[in-house]
């Protein structure tokens, strides 16, 4: 057993260190207060090789390994969960052609990716579905040599900036979970309407909206696999990105216990700093261990999938255990800041905020426990 | 042309730094290691450089231990060539080190044309050996750069001194260069440059291939220790605007009388 | 007794003010001080005061401006002719730049940027800061003689009873020798006030100056009591400041002999910048701000309203 990072991997966690602390640290406030989508850091990620990490090599990506992206996810996210959430949509919304799609497919989406700045998007929630993914109303239309599209999707990052795409319906609502359908769909095709940006509470930085699908047209070749196999596609999508959302939350986590070390460090109250005192004392060895417990199951199901194992529980405890303990840790950070930590002055209120997310995104907490219960129980 | 780029490793500038129980160094156990900051600039003006001249070879040179290689391969991930490292787990002083690096470039069978280092390794902030090494190398050296500009033969460099005054230095190859915070924007090492550094060749050699013995320290170092704890001030309240006058006019005397600073 | 040479520099040509810091500390040695160029009378006078018996002023072609291999070439003939145990410098830019090339022209040691030295039968033994002065060490010299210490302004503090030197005027011819890196010219700063780095007395606003204009009434208690004025990583982050005037672990590290923090919390990379400083005195609002815990010398209170005051109180003790 061994719990060491590489040598290569321990490099690319310190180049993203050095990226969250140079080029994220310093801008999260201020776009967090203004909603400014963050280009400029997307763009100098991507140079760095920090985006698109599922991209096989054979596609022109880097070929990193499921552990590799959860070591520079954890790390972009310490730097600003709510800009890494704009970063790892590109993995979220390309991951299903590179587990369900052709050689062809792959070819023609993956590769423009690893050569030019390209932003892609994830469309699969709706206004009416959101856990209960299974009663998509998104209808896909069979129109002869190409599909229709038509339905409303709701929360979708990068939409305002998105180059590509990747897009679920049904091909009939009655079948539920075996209509339900992929497509691979360009922005600049007809009939895609964005809904304004959402006005959010946390990742204020990421670009959120509504996208409505008008009689769009989409070539028959853009189908990931065929017609109802969507749901097994995104079921395993799912394995894959389980663990980067619970390493997003893990980066916020770590960064919430540093900063807690560090203010508890400084401040003094009853003629001494705080950290000498028991209860906040307590509060920080809390966090210590929840943020240790977090990092073992997120690389463990990141591992496990790098294994070819199943990790579709271990995925689920990490998701729900790191988003968890993120917001438990955020706000155990504004409580040690205590006044302070409620203005927008110091950095803390802010990672509470964003912390929430990580719970309710990519599966709620709730959904994830109902995923480990049928996996025990079955 | 061959330029050579000195590194060190040092502790990350956020380390708690801990003095040893007998005073003879600092626990190193749990320092993370770092490419000294000043040197990032050297490696930076020594790429581009060889940005406007392709056939320029890069070569970055470290003496020290070969437990952590950080500072050596984030060179090269960064663009460098190749690296020489000096490997030795002793302190040496800068005296031994520049010797250690004047034997190293020897060794490598080029002749260096430019040589370039940080203005100072922010671990014993000694800030000696680019000029030690020039003198040993009978070069013409400028320290503490903020500007550099080569055309053909001839370097132009700005040299800042104190007061933010900048002098204008014009010098020839060969030549040691110390680069200072200022004079470039340091890239980042990309992840397919850190994959292309593990091919990237790395010589080591050890401290008596370079000639440098224990008879080549000047500078020995002991009793390391904490700065003193200062007694704790006075503190005195001046939120209400009647009171702010005495406590103001308070303090400045002290200032005069008992801290005798004014 | 040791046989001691102080290498003082001009500026604007006067004597810099570390180098009496270090004659005054070296009362009770034989010590001798060499400048390259001219020196008047009443400079001699005062050097004589703080104790140096010769006065050696070296003089040659190609040695009006400074050059690391000319200043180098020009001592190293200088102090050949001599027997000098220890060679003293201030660690200053030309300092800091000239001695390591100085001492390695005799194969010998540098103990470079030392705060405090004694000398124990005739041995010197230093103290200086280590990783940015986050420890100190005990620092000795072996090898080839003179051995050369270069020391840091506004460590040592000025001497109130100076012991007098008899002060022989020398003029001694030099040769620089060959000059390979030549200054063509001297770019001014902006401002003449003097470097933080070299400050004997500093005032730094932090994040509750609010904005770039506020600055103004630290500039004017600076103007009264010749200060420098500096910032905190939060003011320049907030472009209030430029980065050249930060104070801290990512800005200038400073030992000034009298530091005033206006409105500065004292974050951890904030004091390890200026934690050496001889005295401090904080004026913030926040009674719990940690920058109190390193301050001799803390006012509770509105910075807006203090520095006005602070400013008044300075210009009657100084009688400005």
């Amino acid at each position: 057993m061994d719990f060491s990072l590489t040598t290569e991997q321990r490099e690319i966690r310190e180049l993203a260190n050095k990226f969250a602390k140079n080029e994220m640290i310093p801008y999260a406030q201020e776009y967090d207060e203004r909603g400014t989508f963050p280009i400029d850091q997307f763009k100098k990620a991507w140079e760095l090789g920090f985006i698109n990490t599922c991209i096989p090599s054979e596609f022109g990506g880097s070929g990193f390994s499921s552990v590799d992206s959860v070591v520079i996810s954890e790390a972009l996210a310490y730097g600003c969960m709510g800009m890494n959430t704009a970063f790892m949509a590109n993995d979220l919304a390309l991951l299903p052609i590179v587990i369900g799609g052709t050689t062809e497919q792959k070819k023609k989406y993956l590769t423009p990716f690893t050569q030019e700045f390209k932003i892609a998007s994830f469309c699969l929630t709706e206004p009416g579905n959101g856990s209960d993914a299974g009663g998509i109303k998104t209808i896909i239309k069979d129109g002869g040599d190409h599909w229709i599209i038509n339905g409303s999707k709701m929360w979708i990052t990068n939409a305002g900036y998105a180059d590509l795409f990747v897009v679920y319906g049904t091909i009939d609502p009655a079948l539920k979970h075996k209509g339900i359908s992929a497509l691979i769909v360009e922005a600049k095709s007809e009939g895609i309407e964005l809904g304004k940006k959402e006005d959010k509470m946390g990742h204020r930085s990421s670009d959120t909206r509504g996208v409505r699908f008008n009689n769009v047209k989409v070539p028959k070749e853009n189908m990931i696999g065929k017609p109802g196999d969507g749901w097994g596609i995104a079921m395993s999508t799912l394995d894959h990105s389980r663990p980067l959302v619970a390493s997003s939350a893990l980066g916020g986590a770590q960064r919430a216990l540093d900063l807690s070390i560090q203010y508890s460090k400084e401040r003094n109250q009853f003629g001494v700093p705080i950290a000498k005192h028991q209860a906040i004392q307590f509060m920080i060895a809390e966090m210590g261990m929840k943020v240790e417990a977090a990092r073992l199951l997120t690389y463990k199901a990141a591992w496990l999938c790098d294994q070819g194992i199943r990790n579709t529980e271990v995925a689920s405890y990490a998701k729900a255990f790191a988003s968890d303990s993120c917001m438990q840790i955020t706000t155990d950070a504004v409580q040690i800041y205590g006044g302070y930590g409620y203005s927008k002055e110091y950095p803390v209120e802010k990672l509470m905020r964003d912390a929430k997310l990580i719970q309710i995104y990519e599966g709620t907490s709730q959904i994830q426990r109902l995923v480990m219960a049928r996996e025990l129980i079955k | 042309m061959n330029i050579f780029v000195c590194v060190k490793q040092v502790p990350d500038t956020e380390t708690k730094i801990t003095p040893t129980g007998d005073g003879s160094f600092i626990e190193t156990a749990s320092i993370k290691w770092i490419m000294n900051p000043y040197d990032e600039f050297a490696v930076e003006q020594a790429l581009l450089i060889k940005q406007s001249n392709p056939a320029a070879n890069v070569t970055v040179v470290r003496v020290g231990p070969t437990k952590d290689t950080e500072a050596l391969r984030t060179a090269m991930a960064m663009g460098a060539d190749d690296a020489i490292l000096v490997e030795t787990n002793e302190n040496l002083d800068s005296y031994s080190i520049a010797k250690a690096l004047k034997g190293a470039i020897a060794k490598s069978g080029k002749t260096a044309d430019i040589i370039l280092t940080g203005k100072q390794a922010i671990d014993d902030d000694a800030l000696q050996v680019p000029q030690v090494l020039a003198e040993m190398l009978n070069l013409p050296s400028v320290s503490v750069i903020v500007g550099f500009e080569v055309s053909g033969n001839a370097i132009k460099v700005k040299r800042e001194i104190e007061g933010g005054a900048l002098e204008v230095y014009e010098l020839g190859t060969p030549c040691v260069i110390a680069c200072n915070k200022g004079l470039n924007t340091p890239r980042y090492a990309s992840l397919p440059g850190i994959m292309k550094a593990k091919k990237k060749p790395m010589t080591q050699l050890s401290l008596t291939d370079v000639g440098v013995s224990d008879s080549d320290r000047r500078v020995k170092y002991s009793q390391f220790r904490l700065p003193p704890e200062k007694p704790p001030g006075k503190k005195f309240e001046a939120t209400d605007p009647a009171k702010q006058n005495d406590v103001v006019s308070q303090v400045v005397g002290l200032l005069r009388t008992e801290a005798k600073v004014i | 007794m040791s046989n001691i040479l102080v290498f003082t520099e001009l500026h604007d040509g006067h004597v810099k003010h570390v180098t009496l810091e270090i004659l005054g500390k070296l009362s009770g040695q034989s010590v001798d001080v060499a400048v390259i160029g001219d020196l008047s009378n009443d400079q001699i006078a005062e050097l004589a005061k703080y104790g140096a018996q010769n006065v050696h002023k070296l003089k040659g072609a190609q040695l009006d401006k400074y050059s690391p291999e000319g200043y180098a070439n020009a001592l190293t003939n200088f102090i050949k002719t001599k027997s000098y145990d220890y060679v003293f410098a201030g660690a200053t830019s030309m300092g800091k730049d000239l001695l390591p090339r100085l001492a390695t022209k005799f194969d010998a040691g540098l103990a470079s940027d030392v705060v405090n030295f004694t000398f124990e039968n005739g041995t010197f033994a230093g103290t200086r800061p280590l990783f940015a002065g986050k420890c100190l060490a005990k620092v000795e010299l072996n090898g080839p003689k003179p051995h050369f210490i270069s020391i840091r302004p506004n460590a040592l503090g000025m001497t109130t009873t100076p012991t007098s030197g008899s002060g022989a005027a020398h003029d001694v011819s030099v040769d620089a020798g060959t000059i390979r890196a030549m200054i063509k010219e001297i770019v001014k700063a902006a401002s003449t006030k003097v470097d933080l780095t070299e400050a004997n007395i500093i005032i730094t606003g932090g994040r509750a100056m609010k904005n770039a204009e506020n600055f103004k009434i630290l500039d004017q208690m600076a103007d009264v009591i010749g200060a420098t004025v500096g910032a905190s990583r939060a003011a320049v982050d907030s472009g209030f400041a430029p980065h050249s005037m930060q104070v801290g672990q990512t800005g200038k590290t400073v030992a000034p002999s009298l530091y005033i923090a206006c409105g500065v919390s004292g974050a951890i990379q904030h004091l390890a910048g200026m934690r050496t400083s001889k005295v401090i005195v904080a004026i913030n609002s926040d009674p719990d701000a940690p920058i109190f815990t390193k301050a001799d010398y803390g006012i509770v209170g509105d910075l807006f309203q203090i520095v006005p005051i602070m400013t008044e109180e300075f210009k009657k003790l100084l009688g400005r």
